[in-house]
């Protein structure tokens, strides 16, 4: 049985190469915070290839941790690549219902009602 | 070129973890729920975040990752519910603390077989003060207990409710989710008593 083994840690290989040494993006992305692209990347902006690939992943609205399951890089630099489009207007930033408040019974009755109707 | 897109036409995203020992149904579970194939996703562990100590293995590295699986449930109402399984229990508690922000709340499966294995999820649970139940996962073979006992062995608080499950099977582990976010509402209501 080719079980993963989940609490498996590896040292990581190239850790921030294409964020230029930065490991703390905004602590607004949370792994659930979603984001859509706002417009295409322009080619005189000197986007990372990780960037766009990002971008391009983010054409319909999309979570962190699947961007980064898609893009193959661990959440934290996707998280800084995130704050990099955002900062230049390249992405619009969703943040998850709970993370501020406490969700309120309306939200919670949707999510039971969208869970009866699967 | 700008997109049609603005931050209102954007879905609302929940999570629920899902806790336990390894090996006790967290991946199988994520899987019946999915729409998607679970799906991987690695967090950076840097040294300063679990405490020197716990990267004495990986010598000379000052960084190391920690995989998480997870999966995605598109409700109506413009809503996507996110389910997380935790990471290992005896370390990584960083990257639990990071899960636990924002999320509705855990189901923790429990083996009767290895009830122990559950027992730290349980804490962290409680110490957050954070909602949860307990789901048994009844693997082929194993002794068959009351809910009641389980709630007993786990020293549980009356308001968690204790279930039996099977995490293979998508009606089932459906179920446990309703029956969680149910406990969710029936607890809103009273909080809210004005
Ligand atoms: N018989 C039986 N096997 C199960 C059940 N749930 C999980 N398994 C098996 O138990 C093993 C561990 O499950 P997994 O989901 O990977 O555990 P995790 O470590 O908690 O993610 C896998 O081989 C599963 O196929 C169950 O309800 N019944
Ligand atoms: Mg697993």
């Amino acid at each position: 049985m080719a079980e993963q083994d989940d609490d498996a840690a590896g040292p990581l290989v190239r850790p921030y190469a294409m964020t230029h040494g930065r490991t703390r993006a905004s602590a607004d992305f949370d792994l659930i915070t979603l984001v859509v692209a706002a417009r295409a990347a322009r080619t005189d902006e000197g986007w990372e290839p990780e960037h766009l690939a990002i971008l391009e992943r983010a054409r319909h609205p999309v979570s962190v941790a699947e961007l980064a399951a898609a893009v193959n890089l661990p959440a934290g630099v996707v998280r800084v690549l995130l704050d990099d489009l955002r900062a230049r207007g390249a992405l619009i930033v969703r943040m998850p219902a709970a993370r501020t408040a406490r969700p309120d019974l309306d939200l919670l009755k949707a999510v039971a009602h969208g869970l009866q109707a699967l | 070129m700008a997109y049609k897109h603005s931050e209102d036409d954007l879905p609302t995203a929940l999570k629920i973890l899902i806790a336990g020992g390894f090996g006790v149904g967290k991946t199988t579970m994520v899987a019946s729920l999915s729409e998607v194939d679970p799906l991987r996703t690695e967090e950076v562990i840097t040294a300063e975040s679990v405490g020197i100590d716990d990267l004495s293995g990986v010598e000379g590295k000052s960084t190391t990752t920690v995989a998480l699986d997870f999966g995605r449930i598109t409700l109506a109402g413009n809503l996507i519910l996110y389910l997380f399984g935790t990471p290992g229990q005896d370390r990584f508690w960083f990257v639990w603390d990071e899960l636990a922000t924002g999320a509705l709340g855990a189901v923790v499966l429990a083996d009767t077989r290895r009830l122990a294995d559950s027992f730290p999820s349980v804490d962290f649970f409680e110490k957050r003060g954070m909602p949860f139940l307990v789901a048994v996962n009844c693997f082929d073979g194993a002794k068959r207990y009351r809910p009641e006992d389980i709630r007993v062995a786990l020293d549980l608080d009356d308001d968690v409710r204790v279930m039996l499950t099977d995490a293979r099977d998508r009606q089932s582990a459906k179920e446990v989710l309703i029956a969680f976010v149910e406990d969710l509402i029936r607890r809103a209501r009273q909080g809210g008593d004005e």
